[in-house]
């Protein structure tokens, strides 16, 4: 019913930003408006940002939640710096967001929000949508609230929804409406209300109803002159799904006990934004995944420990302040030398510090934060679906080397999302590994349970039920070899170095560090870990763009560091490192390899844009760029 | 109760020396333990020992079992870990009363009111003994030690009546020198199935010389041991002449067994309700005068393991087998050609 012809526009891309209280349903939304965008086959990126706070007071600054898309025709790493079109459900909403909207962007708002006391909590004198400070973008004012209502008027009529149960839908009325903006179908999202709301169908209905309303409303008004078009982007072949990371780690564990032939044991205490991925797995019984929800992050260790001494794939899953509880329980883990994985999913600090942002603060805290020479493996993935793959890595690193690996995630990867190539499971890696074996009855030889194997370092795990090889492991300092107690001075420094070098041994099967320098002529190497990579890879592709020489490299191994990446980093002119910290990765490479790494470090609690870290090359490695951003950050040259 | 192995004591027995205080109580708890175990038919390789850290902590070194000599206050999480996922395992935690009781005082309560299939045995003596002589959560209010020399100003924490409280299914306390009494409680423990819990008074004759004289000097003790047995009336004293009685509250105390008539409570450990068990754990709390040992709780409630592995196996046969292909693929995918 298209009243008057419109002009379908193409575009490359788009981002699209959803802001409203926490109320209004905006995750639900941008996840729904996500799957939308990968059925079309955009490549895509997602950044959701929500309080700390369940329901902070609603209508407050403090309570505003958000989920940003970026989706396009081709390859893309970040969620998008600033958005293309914004809808605001209410008057804080906007006041938060509004800055970062560009100019000339869209900008739909929820008009029915707007109201004396709204705009107050929202800290507004005059009412923004009349004192024409809106005037630099295209606004569309639209009643979603009133509009939403009166869609559902026959429900309400019915007695099967009251008006405020009605006026919840209205996110489903904005998701209708964007979707018509940007030629979305949304008959998925329809089959997606009708499963989620199967016990009320009413409310399926409803929602239904609100989603077809929005679309109709673009349709119909004249006020949206030109729909917009996203071409599927040219993916490399295969089956793709959308994934966040917490799903995708989560995958990956079960992935990792399914190659390993043994059962997973997830022992964990709740914390955001950790804790996705202990539901995930309590979800999926069925693998023989055993979850246990400790009473506290010590526990949730010493659990873990516990399942690796029995011969369980153990895995703990935490952030910061837990990670820091389970510190001794992680020593004994260490000292012991069994198999397990400690998730870190990394949140803003220090103490509890901002509990739903992003940061990468944790690193020095993984490599070091114990009692006594305690090293242990640490990896980090650095994309949502690469989650995945670093779990079966840190699975095969755990089970290889008979040591506790660290994982590092963060919260940006943790919840957002990105498509994700379906590996083929058949071409998994093989990750099994033989416990130590009974002996043979005319075996009289003592059983060592610190013996090493020659080429890992690694002592065998002999597990309870294996007759003949009853054994005590503690974190008394033990006597090479045979693992009874020892005070002698000579083994305890023998022992700490083995310590050390089964570590080290890691590095031996790692491949060299990839680098992607096109030209292969750069001068100026951009490196960085964990979810960064996406930032940095989209800043890289900006500056080769203007003609700069750069070359970039993203370390999935930080302990132990691969063995050519000294080389590497003295073969640059200049090496740039950014993170979300002030300056952690930095310090250890200039500690490695004595090369005078130039840090850009800004923990704001959200991920770096792409447009920022272009700025802080061009000064870092350039001398040059307008070094705006840069400037205001800490620049951790010479 | 008798095994059916032909293993002995030596089989229970490691090749470490041990290392405590000539004199020590955890001497006759270790023998009794490595002596009962093949009685029970237990095999050492099916056998596990976790403890924290404190003198008694070192057991397990002196067991020719699995074990685990962990971190203070711990032992518990790494007993839960391992037994949730080895439910073919006899696993038993050795803790004190420091151990169990302050740093790990929070682990205690949780393993036992999920009731995981743990024994878990708190050797008491009321005292830091590897620290070298600190009060203890359980040193009686004035115990004047290393860094009370004023005396202490706390209330301790009577351990047996926080197991109720916490929920235990099977509660005891017994003391080391008492082998066939230790011998019958372990063995109860050892056979019931959830946690358990053992108080075994535990005498420090370094730092806390005697504090459980009045139970185990053998002048003395026939007057204070109150011995729990089940369904038998609760009178105790050289010819059965004190007899412990329920006031109008609930609460217990001890009167003459000839005053108490009819009216001598009956012992009922597998009783569910804790109210009794919980009555008479108050009876005595750092045991100078008349104190009940014996097995307070013995109940059967639904096993923490056990449950996880019908949920598991439930899962199973409802979904099938988890195929990680299918998981993969699960939610909305599309073919990129
Ligand atoms: C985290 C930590 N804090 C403190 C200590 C020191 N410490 C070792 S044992 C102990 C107390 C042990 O007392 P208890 O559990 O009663 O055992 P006992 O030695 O009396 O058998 C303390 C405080 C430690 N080992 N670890
Ligand atoms: S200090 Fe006390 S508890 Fe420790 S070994 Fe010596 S006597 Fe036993
Ligand atoms: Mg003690």
């Amino acid at each position: 019913m298209t009243t008057r012809e419109r002009a379908r526009v193409q575009l490359s891309g788009a981002v699209v930003r959803f802001a409203g209280d926490s109320g209004d349903g905006m995750q639900l939304t941008g996840d729904r408006f996500t799957t939308q965008s990968a059925l079309a086959g955009n490549d895509l990126a997602t950044l959701p940002d929500f309080p700390a706070e369940i329901r902070a007071p609603a209508g407050t600054l403090a309570g505003v939640s958000s989920f940003q898309l970026h989706f396009s025709d081709s390859d893309i790493h970040t969620p998008g710096d600033a958005p293309d079109v914004l809808v605001a459900m209410n008057p804080a909403a906007l006041s938060k967001h509004l800055s970062s909207l560009k100019p000339g962007g869209t900008l739909i708002v929820n008009q029915d929000a707007f109201t004396e006391r709204n705009l107050q909590k929202a800290g507004y004198e005059a009412s923004p949508l009349e004192d024409g400070s809106l005037e630099d973008y295209q606004v569309h004012l639209v009643p979603l609230t009133d509009l939403t209502i009166r869609a559902l008027e026959p429900w309400i009529e019915a007695g099967e929804l009251n008006k405020k149960e009605a006026e919840r839908s209205k996110n489903m009325f904005a998701l209708g409406l964007i979707s018509f903006m940007f030629s979305r179908s949304v008959e998925e999202t329809e089959s997606w209300l009708r499963t989620k709301f199967a016990q009320r169908p009413e409310v399926a209905d409803a929602n239904v109803a609100a989603l077809r309303a929005g679309v109709n409303y673009g349709e119909t008004t004249e006020a949206f002159t030109y729909t917009y078009e996203v071409a599927a982007a040219s993916l490399p072949a295969g089956r793709y799904r959308n994934i966040t990371g917490n799903q995708a780690l989560a995958y990956g564990l079960i992935a990792a006990g399914k190659q390993a032939g043994l059962d997973l044991f997830m022992g964990s205490y709740p914390i955001t934004p950790a804790s996705d991925i202990l539901h995930e797995l309590a979800r999926q019984k069925h693998f023989g995944v055993a979850t246990f929800q400790a009473e506290d992050e010590i526990a949730a260790m010493g659990s873990v420990i516990g399942a690796a001494f029995g011969g369980a794939l153990a895995v703990t899953a935490s952030s910061g302040p837990g990670i820091a509880l389970k510190a001794e329980a992680m020593g004994l883990a260490m000292s012991v030398e069994l198999p397990m994985i400690v998730v870190n999913v990394q949140r803003g600090g220090p103490s509890t510090g901002l509990p739903t942002k992003t940061e990468q603060s944790d690193l020095l805290q993984m490599l070091y934060g114990r009692n006594g020479e305690a090293p242990v493996a640490v990896v980090a993935a650095s994309s949502p679906a690469d989650c995945f793959d670093t779990a079966l890595e840190a699975a095969r690193i755990a089970l290889t080397y008979r040591t506790p690996v660290v994982l590092l995630s963060d919260g940006y990867l943790a919840n957002s999302a990105e498509p994700w190539r379906l590996p083929d499971v058949s071409k998994l890696p093989d990750l099994h590994v033989d416990y130590a074996p009974a002996p043979d009855a005319d075996d009289d030889g003592e059983f060592l349970p610190y013996a090493r194997d020659e080429d890992t370092l690694a002592r065998p795990w002999a597990i309870p039920g294996t007759p003949g090889l009853q054994h005590r492991v503690g974190g008394l300092e033990k006597a090479d070899g045979t693992g009874n107690i020892s005070y002698d001075p000579d083994n305890h420094h023998r022992m700490t170095e083995l310590r050390h070098a089964r570590i080290q041994r890691i590095a031996q099967d790692l491949p060299p560090v990839g680098v992607d320098d096109p030209d292969g002529d750069a001068d100026v190497l951009v490196i960085g870990w964990g979810s960064t990579a996406g930032p940095i890879r989209a800043a890289c592709q900006q500056l080769r763009e203007r003609g700069r020489k750069v070359a970039r490299a993203h370390l999935r191994h930080l302990s132990p560091l691969p063995a050519d990446l000294g080389e590497l980093l003295r073969s640059y002119r200049t090496v740039v490192c950014p993170e979300n910290n002030t300056g952690q990765l930095s310090l250890l490479l200039r500690a490695t390899t004595l090369v005078d790494v130039k840090g850009y470090n800004r923990v704001t609690g959200q991920p770096f844009s792409g447009g920022e870290l272009v700025e802080a090359v061009e000064q870092l490695a350039f001398g040059g760029g307008n070094g705006q951003s840069a400037r205001d950050a800490d620049v951790t040259g010479a | 109760m008798t095994g059916n192995n032909d293993l002995t004591k030596k089989d229970f027995t490691s090749d470490q020396e041990v290392r405590w205080c000539p004199g020590c109580g955890d001497y006759a708890i270790l023998a009794t333990m490595q002596g009962l175990l093949p009685e029970l038919g237990a095999k050492p390789e099916s056998t596990v020992f976790i403890s924290g850290i404190g003198c008694s902590s070192r057991f397990p070194y002196y067991m020719d079992t699995y074990g685990v000599h962990s971190i203070h206050g711990r032992a518990p999480t790494l007993a839960s870990g391992l037994a949730i996922t080895r439910p073919d395992l006899d696993v038993w935690v050795i803790t004190g009363d420091g151990d169990g009781l302050s740093i790990g005082g929070n682990h205690l309560v949780h393993a036992l009111r999920r009731n995981i299939n743990l024994n878990i045995i708190l050797f008491n003596n009321e005292i830091y003994g590897l620290t070298k002589g600190q009060y203890s959560p359980t040193s009686p209010m004035g115990a004047v030690h290393k860094s009370t020399p004023l005396g202490s100003i706390d209330q301790p924490v009577n351990p047996v009546s926080l197991a109720l409280g916490a929920e235990a299914t099977f509660v005891a306390r017994s003391i080391d020198t008492e082998r066939a009494h230790l011998k019958e409680v372990l063995t109860a423990a050892y056979e019931h199935r959830g946690a358990s819990f053992v108080e075994i008074y535990q005498n420090c004759n370094v730092f806390n010389d005697g504090a459980f004289v009045a139970l185990k000097d053998p002048k003395q003790k026939v007057h204070n041991q109150i011995r729990l047995q089940q369904d038998q009336p609760i009178t105790f004293g050289p010819e059965g002449e004190h007899a412990v009685v329920a006031r109008g509250d609930g609460s217990m105390k001890v009167v003459s067994t000839e005053d108490a008539g009819d009216r001598v409570v009956v012992h009922d450990a597998h009783k569910d309700d804790a109210t009794t068990a919980f009555a008479l754990s108050r009876l005595a709390h750092n045991p100078t005068g008349p104190a009940p040992i014996g097995i307070f709780r013995d109940v059967d409630h639904p096993v923490y393991d056990d449950l996880l592995r019908e949920q598991i196996d439930g899962a199973r046969s409802k979904r099938g087998d988890g195929q990680l292909q299918e998981l993969l693929e699960g939610g909305s995918t599309w073919e990129v050609v």
